[in-house]
């Protein structure tokens, strides 16, 4: 196997290291090499708190961002020399924004403690950053690690009767191995019960000596939800006092799947998470399994991936667009904005062959070359885009309606949005130009030309501005990738790349037997972690792939942009009225299966 | 047989006359409704123009007979009760709801010689039943037992009192420069004076407004705003009874236009009626269908503003512009009887 990603060493070069070893002491970590070169630590459960607090206050230009929070189970993994014993690890990506920015030290840090017995406990981590909560409960529920101290430790992806933790390791990840399902009169009665609504269980109170609370159950069936969405709203008339998110509703075990499907066969599945963002799912995880498997792609390949990225950024956008508007009351930017989609989708559909999910990249590059003719699609497309959006922009944009109903709604600062863990959109309207294919360019971003555009206030409308000229310079990215295209292969030349180039494969039998044993079982990745993180759609996605060694993950992870951003909510929308919370969910811009996975 | 007959007629004349005006009546009720129905079609096709799409075009000529498909459907949909509700007021809302439209239409002059009934307080009657069609939805919201039906119910409350308030005020100016309450007698007075869109522009504009609020339609739909809440006041309604709020809101809006055309466009009046009076109603008509399809434009191209903020438009702007109408109208009917 070819062995040519560059395994860092975490260690007295870098600063942040430096600053932890000096004040902790050495002997509180231990380093960890991985394929993707962020420092990566090992902490003991009693100092994890502490060690997170220093990053966030601590240290020069703070890590202010909890960017993840998962867990591993470690227990049937092989390959773990020099590592720390453990049954399960908890993993801390921290992220500092202004490092990024800047592009001084290193901007990420992963922190991972690891734990030992069948449930084992751990401290949390919410009193440092608030927004672990949401990622704590998560941990919980699908692993069953316990934190200690937690608001409120509850099931947040499965139903509360649930049995079991899923993702570890002894859970059944298909249906066939579980028993038949049988719905008798006394599960229904106990599923029923479990269902009722309790203020009390969402840590809402049901009222004062004087009065009982009005609450209002949003969703999960609700016009403006967005997908199975649910809310519960604490009303004072229209006004929000109170309010509590309840997501799960689309869960699908998108990152069980993932370590039961084979490398190559995980692609299609990655469609369906921001399931808007179409072949910009696939790239941040087949950019994670190139890592690990040190392919390097072809130019050609880049600049495709880009293009069609950015195609889906449009079609996302423009859905967004529409569906704003229309949660605010406009009926017809919808049907334009449509009108719009489906002409990027024709082009989409004459270069992958399909529409919303192509699934069309591939480990070490593209599904199939472009097709003949394909400029001239794009060229129409990128043509006809720029005008409709000039007049969107006089059409519904300025609208003074639009602009009173959106204008200093749901507003949110810089320090705000790194404290929930909001990027992208949500983050720019606050006027920070934070942009991962400007900070950390990857698959060829830093060879083009374009702009970030940001808000001022970080309200719903500025929200809503960005991405219109989000859409914009896509245009100028497209546009880019039509003229400059690279000519060469459209497949990295690696004997990892899925599946593998075919020119010689009836002439030697090396090169028939890998094919073969590619196509069958699938490319055995070799053993390591690597995560990739892009600007997607909604904002910040990440895969951390861990392999090991075999032709299935052992561990996928999916850190999405919405799930974030949801988790935001009651911090925002207390005090303001119902319509204010229609428009501020709509200027979210999330969907549900980017949310549950 | 048949010089029995009309001798018998002839004879009973107050009978006759009688028997007259409620066949009049019940044909332009039933235009009315026929009239509200296809509106439902007119504002899908027109949505679906100004939308780049087609709109029902399926059935019969022009997608027309959909309208005849919605109903047999709606007709013969369960009426379901949902068992949480009040029962009586639950069923008499959208009764009240289609009723008090239809007997507004009681007071529209059609035509010189056609129109059911002539009050002489006519305009008075008209805000007064308007005034009573806030119950229909307000029962309707409140018998659901729902929260979003409920909120819904608040808010067309709110929103139709408020907006009642200067309705009439936005109508006196007219009835100072016509000198009468009688819808057919401020036609007859823009037929020899001009419409009254020119002296009464400001009060056309308040009372346009107002009459969107009352008849709930975009941009305010605030009571049902689909997007906030689920379908506010008729949330719980379904069958013939959500048809009856349905189709009571298109009637809504041929009544609302047709008001206007009679206070403000002169009603049938227009050029060639003197010498051809035949050709009232097609006056009436056209000018009737630009406001009803100017309704659909408008919710066509307008989203939909905040509660609060569509509560002080009216209380802030229109209240205080309706004042200065009638105060600036009086101080001109004043003046200018002095001057005679």
């Amino acid at each position: 196997m070819a062995d040519d990603a560059p395994l860092s060493v975490p260690g007295l070069e870098n600063e942040v290291i430096r600053d932890l070893y000096a004040r902790f002491g050495e002997s509180a970590f231990v380093p960890q090499r991985t394929r993707d070169g962020m420092p990566t630590l090992w902490v003991r459960a009693e100092q994890i708190v502490d060690v997170l607090r220093h990053l966030k206050n601590g240290v020069a230009k703070p890590y202010k961002m909890l960017y993840d929070l998962t867990a591993v189970d470690e227990r049937l993994r092989k390959h773990r020399q020099d590592l720390p014993a453990a049954d399960f690890t908890v993993v801390y990506q921290l992220l500092s924004i202004e490092r990024d920015m800047t592009r001084s030290g290193s901007p990420d840090i992963r922190l991972k403690v690891a734990l030992k017995g069948e449930y084992p406990h751990l401290p949390t981590a919410t009193t440092v950053y608030e927004n672990a909560n949401w990622y704590e409960r998560e941990v919980w529920d699908l692993f069953g690690i316990v934190f200690d101290g937690h608001p409120s430790l509850r099931r947040i992806m499965l139903p509360p009767r649930w049995v079991g933790h899923p993702l570890r390791k002894e859970h059944a990840a298909r249906a066939t191995e579980f028993d038949p399902f049988v719905l008798d009169q006394m599960r229904q009665d106990l599923d029923q019960e479990a269902l009722l609504f309790k203020p009390e269980d969402w840590g809402m109170k049901k009222g004062t000596d004087n009065e009982d609370f009005m609450f209002l159950n949003l969703g999960p069936n609700h016009p403006s939800a967005h997908g199975a969405f649910r809310i519960v709203l604490q009303l004072d008339g229209e006004e929000i006092v109170d309010c509590v998110p309840d997501i799960g509703y689309h869960h699908r075990g998108a990152e069980k799947m993932g370590e039961r499907q084979s490398w190559h066969s995980y692609i299609p599945y990655t469609d369906r998470i921001d399931y808007l963002g179409g072949v910009m799912n696939n790239l941040p995880y087949v950019m994670a399994v190139e890592k690990l498997a040190g392919i390097t792609v072809p130019a050609r390949a880049q600049t495709v991936r880009i293009m069609m990225s950015e195609f889906f950024r449009i079609t996302s956008h423009l859905l967004f667009f529409g569906t704003f508007l229309q949660d605010v009351g406009a009926m017809s930017p919808v049907f334009f904005a449509f009108v719009d989609r489906q002409k990027a989708y024709d082009v989409i559909e004459a270069v992958t062959g399909f529409r919303m999910h192509p699934a069309w990249y591939r480990i070490g590059g593209l599904a199939h070359d472009l097709p003949q003719g394909w400029d001239r699609l794009v060229r129409e497309f990128i043509e006809h885009l720029p005008k409709r959006l000039d007049e969107y922009q006089k059409a519904a944009l300025e609208n003074s309606i639009v602009v009173s109903r959106t204008r200093h709604v749901a507003a949110y600062d810089t320090a705000q949005a790194m404290e929930w863990g909001t990027t992208g959109g949500g983050l720019r309207a606050t006027g920070m130009a934070y942009d991962l294919r400007k900070t950390r360019p990857y698959c060829g971003y830093e060879n083009f030309d374009f702009e970030i555009p940001t808000g001022k206030y970080g309200d719903a409308y500025d929200r809503l501005i960005v991405r219109v000229e989000e859409m914009r310079q896509s245009v100028r990215i497209i546009q880019q990738c039509l003229d400059n295209m690279p000519s060469g292969p459209y497949k990295a030349d690696h004997p990892l790349t899925t599946p593998p180039p075919k020119d010689r494969t009836l002439k030697d039998i090396e090169t028939l037997i890998t094919h073969f044993l590619q196509v069958s079982w699938g490319p055995v990745i070799p053993a390591g972690e690597a995560s990739v993180m892009i600007e997607a759609t909604k904002g910040l996605n990440s895969y951390y792939l861990t392999s090991d060694g075999s032709t299935m993950s052992y561990r996928t992870r999916i850190r999405t942009p919405s799930f974030a951003h949801l988790q935001q909510i009651p911090s925002v929308i207390r005090g303001q009225m119902i319509p204010d919370l229609i428009a501020y969910i709509a200027s979210i811009d999330f969907v549900m299966a980017d949310v549950d996975r | 047989m048949l010089d029995t007959v009309v001798n018998w007629f002839a004879a009973h004349p107050q009978f006759t006359a009688a028997l007259i005006a409620s066949v009049k009546a019940i044909v332009i009720l039933l235009v009315t409704v026929v009239v509200a129905a296809w509106m439902i079609w007119l504002e899908r096709r027109l949505l679906g123009l100004w939308q780049d799409r087609y709109g029902p075009n399926r059935i019969g000529p022009f997608g027309l007979g959909q309208v005849i498909a919605d109903m047999v459907k709606i007709f013969f949909k369960e009426d379901w009760l949902p068992p949480f509700v009040d029962k009586f007021t639950f069923i008499l809302a959208p009764g009240l709801a289609m009723g008090l439209m239809l007997l507004m239409f009681a007071l529209v002059p059609v035509t010189p010689t056609w129109g059911v009934a002539d009050f002489n307080v006519g305009v008075l009657l008209f805000l007064a039943i308007a005034g009573l069609e806030v119950y229909a939805v307000m029962l309707g919201g409140w018998s659901s037992n729902s929260k979003y039906a409920l909120l819904g119910g608040l808010r067309v409350t709110a929103q139709t009192v408020s907006y009642e308030v200067f309705m009439g005020i936005a109508l006196m100016g007219i009835v100072m420069l016509a000198g009468s309450f009688n819808l057919r007698d401020i036609v007859v007075a823009q037929a020899e004076h001009g419409w009254y869109i020119v002296p009464q522009f400001f009060g056309f504009c308040t009372f346009v407004l107002a009459a969107i609020a009352v008849v709930h339609r975009t941009p305010f739909d605030l009571p049902e705003a689909e997007s906030e809440l689920a379908a506010g006041f008729h949330t719980e309604y379904s069958g013939m009874k959500f048809g009856m709020f349905f189709v009571g809101e298109y009637v809504g809006i041929v009544l609302v236009s047709a008001i206007t055309v009679a206070l403000f466009f002169g009603g049938w009046s227009g050029p060639g009626v003197d010498s051809h009076p035949w050709l009232a109603f097609p006056w009436f008509a056209i000018k009737c269908l630009v406001f009803m399809s100017s309704f659909i434009l408008l919710r066509a191209s307008l989203p939909r503003p905040r509660y609060d903020q569509m509560m002080a438009a009216g209380w802030k702007v229109c209240l205080p512009l309706s004042l200065i109408n009638l105060l600036g109208t009086a101080a001109v009917v004043v003046a200018r009887s002095h001057g005679a």
